[in-house]
């Protein structure tokens, strides 16, 4: 492969997750991941692409704590784990205000700083003037980006994203890669993030997994050459075509 | 304009309605063609020629007393003061029961269902204790409970309590139980204790299906005071007694009076709690949904 571009500058070696030959087999017998062997240090935003029921959100389950896995060994280095779900999942009786508070208040932090903190990040996703408004008068969009900021109070470093752009329209979509984009760089956490989408896998990551289908494993890794902050043209571009094509392919060789 | 196109009628002439599309815009069964009280209003008249028809038409002069016209009810028992006071002192008290046996079964059910919903044994055990408190035919028991707790007002509450309890329960433990599977995750990675989850998850979001329970119980609790009253006959007449001593006398308007007074009450009560369910989830949830 060639390198258009360098790689991302920060490549610190924080380990931040380690997961080492991790396998998952549900109390039914399904075996959903075998033999994962995967680590996120941080500045690095690794996204794992794999058919549907591969057992990608389990891994997330199990980075999170959520779902302790049946084998191997998972290694989280940090408390500050931020968890974006593939619903917005805002309680519709809070405002956007309360529902961006909520973590920092189940996590005790003082009404004055969690408001503060809240408005900070209402603002870096774009909600301001939004606070008041309940969930229900949102689009979709706008609830995926009030989830988005309820994440960032916790101040992650290790960001985990189970498919949150699924459900959006195409421009939607597109839209908010760049502000997660934005967000990975200004905020710099580490990222696992989850996606049908080849190409919003390549248009976000350092790193991209393909992964097989059931049970899960590993099939292939790509490292993205591409400078963050990232130009949105890039996606048209011959060596972001190339890159796609080749996670496409291995995608589907995984797949049979 | 042609009648034969339905799809082109007013909806199509009216672009703004499709473009307004809240989820509260549910799609409209029928178009209104009236003002909304008009088709209750013209069932109310239907019904009163009815009534005046079986009163006067197909009763005997001498057995009307048993359908007793409309006019003949409001001029021989609500104009009559002694018969109207009589009622409406009944009505007091019969509301006071209704209404303390409603607040105790609306504790009881609330906690029972919170305990229910705490662990699956619990549930297990203390459900079909409820389905059967439901299944009881409370008429049986309440000769029993007069004689175990005594023929006046405590008496009285307790049926109400037995008779208003289930909906309370189920509609509590539903509402509990049916938090979204991710917001419950939510909770759990920030390590929530599990107080903090039914006092910020749990309970708020059970808070349309405990007043669905509520609104259904009042309406019960209202009955239950009547059945109550009518069994147990110390102290002050509740709406029970008088209908009871109505009945035994054959006062035909008074009785029946009584009972539209009775059944009165409890659409109020039905109305007040949707009311109050509306105040205290209309903001974020939709009852028509």
């Amino acid at each position: 492969m060639t390198l258009t571009t360098e790689p991302p500058a920060e490549t610190t070696t924080t380990e931040l997750l380690h997961f080492s030959d991790v396998a998952m087999t549900f109390p039914n017998g399904t075996t959903a991941l075998s033999g994962v062997d995967l680590t996120v240090k941080k500045g690095e935003f690794v996204t794992v692409v794999g058919p549907s029921g591969c057992g990608k959100s389990t891994l997330l389950r199990i980075a999170s704590g959520l779902t302790p896995a049946t084998a191997g060994e998972t290694n989280v280095a940090t408390k500050r784990i931020g968890y974006v779900f593939q619903d917005a999942t805002l309680l519709p009786w809070r405002t956007v205000q309360a529902n961006v508070e909520l973590l920092a208040e189940l996590n005790g932090i003082p009404k004055k700083k969690r408001v503060a903190e809240a408005a900070k990040a209402i603002e870096l996703v774009g909600l301001a003037g939004f606070e008041k408004q309940l969930p229900r008068t949102l689009s979709g969009g706008m609830r995926m980006r009030a989830s988005l900021a309820r994440s960032l109070t916790l101040d992650p470093e290790l960001f985990l994203f189970d498919e949150p752009f699924g459900a959006l329209d195409e421009i939607t979509r597109e839209r908010l890669n760049d502000e997660l984009i934005k967000l990975f760089t200004e905020q710099q956490f580490a990222g696992l993030f989850i996606t049908h989408s080849v190409s919003e896998a390549v248009y976000l990551s350092t790193r991209v997994v393909v992964m097989s289908g059931r049970p899960g494993k590993i099939v292939e890794t790509f490292d993205v050459p591409f400078a963050y902050p990232r130009d949105p043209e890039i996606r048209f571009t011959p060596e972001f075509a190339e890159l796609a094509g080749e996670v496409s392919h291995a995608l589907r060789k995984g797949h049979s | 304009m042609t009648t034969t196109a339905p799809p082109t009628g007013p909806v199509a002439t009216n672009p703004k309605i499709r473009t307004m599309s809240r989820a509260s815009d549910m799609p409209k069964r029928r178009g209104g063609r009236f003002p909304s009280w008009v088709p209750p209003v013209i069932v109310f008249i239907v019904i009163l020629a009815i009534w005046y028809f079986v009163s006067y038409v197909l009763l005997d002069p001498a057995r009307s007393f048993l359908v007793p016209a409309p006019h003949v009810i409001i001029e021989e028992a609500f104009l009559d003061p002694k018969v109207l006071g009589d009622i409406m002192g009944a009505l007091g008290r019969s509301a006071g029961v209704a209404l303390t046996g409603l607040a105790i079964a609306i504790v009881i059910g609330f906690v029972w269902a919170v305990a229910m919903s705490q662990a699956r044994w619990i549930e297990r055990s203390l459900f079909p204790y409820a389905v059967i408190l439901q299944c009881i035919p409370i008429l049986a028991l309440v000769p029993l409970i007069g004689f175990w707790f005594g023929f006046d007002f405590p008496a009285r509450v307790i049926v109400c309590v037995m008779i208003s309890l289930f909906p309370i329960v189920s509609n509590t433990l539903f509402g509990l139980q049916s938090v979204d599977k991710g917001q419950r995750e939510l909770f759990q990675l920030q390590k929530a204790s599990r107080w903090t989850v039914l006092q910020k998850l749990e309970f708020p979001a059970a808070l349309p299906a405990i007043f669905a329970g509520m609104r259904i119980s009042a309406g019960l609790a209202v009955v239950g005071a009547i059945v109550g009253d009518f069994f147990f006959r110390r102290g002050e007449p509740g709406l029970g007694s008088l209908i009871s001593n109505y009945q035994s006398r054959v006062q035909g308007p008074e009785l029946f009076a009584a009972i539209i007074v009775a059944s009165l009450f409890g659409v109020v009560v039905f109305l007040v709690f949707g009311w109050l369910g509306k105040l205290a989830v209309g903001r974020w949830y939709d009852y028509s949904k």
